[in-house]
């Protein structure tokens, strides 16, 4: 085990270079670069610029030097100091603009994530053990709508219903009086307040999809020999149900936390611009607009290297809930 | 039917029907038999007979919805320690009870035919034997569970018990899988042990092994069998007395001895002379005329009737043949049987 975890490690350097080459390429295909563009924004708003000084600022920047230059530069810093340039639209360090958001983005994709299972698997395993009762139908019907239901039109009802009705303004993460105001509880009183309506609309979407999961995984389950073996035992049909078919069911629901991770780093984008959480989503989605090349390839890296983690994570985690594939693994 | 006080089963009169979607099937109509205290019962009869049907009522696991008891009674006399008689009717129990969940696997365990399927393959083979001794004697330690559980996985000729006990099902071979399942079905030292089909996906040479190995833990414990199996030959050789089935009803019963010797009903005739002997003429075998007949059909008379090649017109296919002892001990459910008696 430890073996096969060591090698999958070894394994992601190159592969991590390779992406962080791809993810350089990409944020150099659009013409232009955030230096000229600026330098045009600067002219045309009137400001005097000599060609000297406009000379300066290319030079400063890198721009000047070829591609691959500023490729080396940029992977070089990250791996030996790790940093990960210059936001130009936000005049500091990429690492210092995305660490103010990350605590944030993390906690609220987390606890999205957290809900969505607490509300989920109790569902789905209801669902699947009574199948086509009243609450089967229930859930199926509520697991449709939250995976039809887009999540921005539902955050902007919630969140006009939430003023209207309760007069409370859910956007942003505080109030407007808690905004300058140094920690206290009731400022965090009133940010748990303001994250409760991405929490839900968040988990909702991810709820709906991990109860059909569940639910179709389980029924496939019940049917298996090996359940009626455990009953024929006198094994009772609670302790039954969880030790074994449930145990199989949860596997592909666990094991898709590969995937999730570069979303629980990124955060919901549309959901999170609708409600102005200051999560990564929405910044990377502004740094693109602004040809912010770095910190738009620094996230792009970010959630790359976090799927290709998370896959291994999902690997090493099948792996230890699956003795076939674990000894299988090994015997190689 | 037989009457001595050495009965450990008796079914009398059972009905299982199965609701679905496409209709109603009636798996048992009204069957009877008993099973004696170390006896061998062998159970004959086609897919869709009834025979596994059976063998989940006297477990209480007929699945449900759809399946459901309508009617008959399954009596278990479960000996007690002061050599009283505990008398037990199944399909009363509630089927998650506690009372029947005592029973399965302690009184009454099971041997399936898929040894590949029957184990959870992501829980060792010694944590599913062991679990029937944790639950069926909470007081006795996990090691000590663990201790029985290689001992009986000895006893069934797993070799190196010990190592094997942690080792996952998909690392045993097929017959290996199926010594284990007989290890779990008889770590609690079961009265009756209800072997469904439990050769029938494994090779010749394995399964006369496993025959054996039955008979030879029959023999240590002192159990008793009931054997299901389309293969005559196979329930020919480990039953003391066989029952014949045919959609739900019991069409014949004997001791083995008597059924090979003088088989009575048209369909035991036929199925008789469907198997290939070694000394025999292969030209010669017969399979039954025509094809079983729709689950879902309702037979008013006899549901051999179309099949049959002694059938009588205007009787047979009229009302329902009783049960008849047409030799002595020797029971079955015909019309051409009804006058001689």
């Amino acid at each position: 085990m430890l073996v096969y975890i060591i090698r999958r490690l070894v394994m992601l350097i190159p592969i991590l270079f390779l992406v962080s080459f791809i993810a350089f390429f990409v944020i150099e295909l659009p013409p232009g670069d955030w230096v000229s563009t600026y330098i045009t924004q600067l002219r045309t708003s009137g400001i005097e610029l000599s060609d000297q000084e406009a000379q300066r600022l290319i030079t400063m920047y890198g721009f000047d030097q070829p591609a691959y230059m500023r490729y080396f530069k940029w992977v070089s810093g990250i791996v030996t100091r790790g940093d990960f340039g210059w936001s130009f639209q936000w005049g500091k360090p990429v690492s210092e603009v995305i660490a103010e958001r990350l605590p944030i983005t993390l906690a609220i994709s987390l606890m999205a994530l957290v809900f969505s299972w607490l509300i989920a698997i109790p569902i789905g395993i209801y669902s699947a053990t009574h199948q086509y009762s009243l609450v089967d139908y229930l859930a199926t019907f509520i697991g449709f709508i939250g995976l039809a239901t887009p999540g921005f039109l539902l955050a902007m009802i919630l969140a006009w219903a939430a003023n209207q009705y309760l007069g409370f303004s859910a956007l942003g993460l505080y109030s407007k009086e808690f905004l300058d105001k140094p920690w206290s509880l009731a400022k965090a009183i009133d940010m748990l307040k303001h994250m409760i309506l991405p929490l839900v609309i968040i988990g909702m979407a991810s709820a709906g999809s991990t109860i059909r999961v569940l639910r179709g995984n389980l029924l496939d389950e019940l049917k298996k020999q090996y359940v009626v073996t455990a009953r024929a035992k006198g094994v009772s049909e609670i302790r039954l149900l969880f030790k074994y078919p449930v145990r199989l069911a949860l596997n592909p629901v666990f094991s898709t936390i590969g995937w999730l991770l570069p979303a629980i780093f990124a955060g919901e984008v549309l959901i999170s611009i609708v409600l102005s959480v200051p999560s990564i989503g929405p910044l990377l989605l502004r740094a693109t607009l602004a040809q912010d090349m770095y910190l738009t390839g620094s996230i792009v890296l970010i959630l790359s290297a976090l799927t290709i983690i998370g896959s291994l994570i999902s690997d090493i985690y099948l792996a230890w809930a699956d003795p076939r594939i674990r000894y299988g693994g090994l015997s190689k | 039917m037989q009457n001595t006080n050495n009965v450990l089963v008796d079914v009398q009169d059972l009905k299982v029907q199965f609701n679905l979607h496409e209709g109603t099937v009636h798996a048992l109509e009204g069957v009877s038999f008993q099973i004696q205290h170390g006896k061998t019962l062998g159970v004959i009869g086609e897919s869709g007979s009834g025979k596994s049907v059976t063998a989940q009522a006297i477990m209480g696991i007929i699945p449900s919805p759809p399946g459901k008891v309508t009617g008959g009674r399954v009596l278990l006399n479960l000996p007690e320690n002061d050599a009283s008689v505990r008398v037990v009717n199944v399909t009363e129990l509630p089927p998650s009870g506690a009372e029947i969940r005592n029973i399965r696997g302690k009184e009454i365990s099971m041997i399936f035919q898929e040894p590949m399927t029957s184990f959870s393959p992501v829980h060792t083979i010694g944590n599913q034997i062991m679990e029937a001794v944790r639950i069926h004697y909470p007081d006795v330690s996990k090691q000590e569970a663990r201790d029985r559980t290689i001992e009986m996985m000895r006893r069934v000729g797993i070799p190196r018990p010990e190592e094997r006990v942690d080792a996952y099902p998909f690392q045993f071979s097929g017959g290996m899988r199926q010594r284990a399942m007989i290890a779990m079905a008889l770590v609690c030292h079961p009265r009756l042990v209800i072997a469904d089909e439990p050769t029938t996906a494994l090779d010749v040479t394995i399964e006369a092994q496993i025959l054996e190995l039955l008979k030879d833990l029959q023999a240590e414990f002192g159990m008793s069998i009931m054997y299901i199996s389309h293969d005559l030959t196979v329930v020919g050789g480990v039953a003391d007395d066989v029952m014949v089935m045919y959609l739900g009803l019991v069409m014949e019963q004997a001791s083995t001895d008597e059924l090979f010797d003088n088989p009575l009903h048209p369909y035991t005739e036929a199925l008789w002379r469907s198997i290939p002997t070694i000394d025999g003429d292969l030209d010669r075998l017969t399979p039954i005329r025509g094809a079983l007949p729709s689950p879902f059909a309702v037979h008013k008379g006899c549901p051999f009737y179309s099949r049959c090649e002694k059938r009588i017109p205007g009787v047979c296919d009229q009302s329902r043949p009783p049960m008849i002892e047409a030799r002595p001990r020797h029971w079955v459910r015909c019309f051409l049987y009804t006058e001689s008696k």
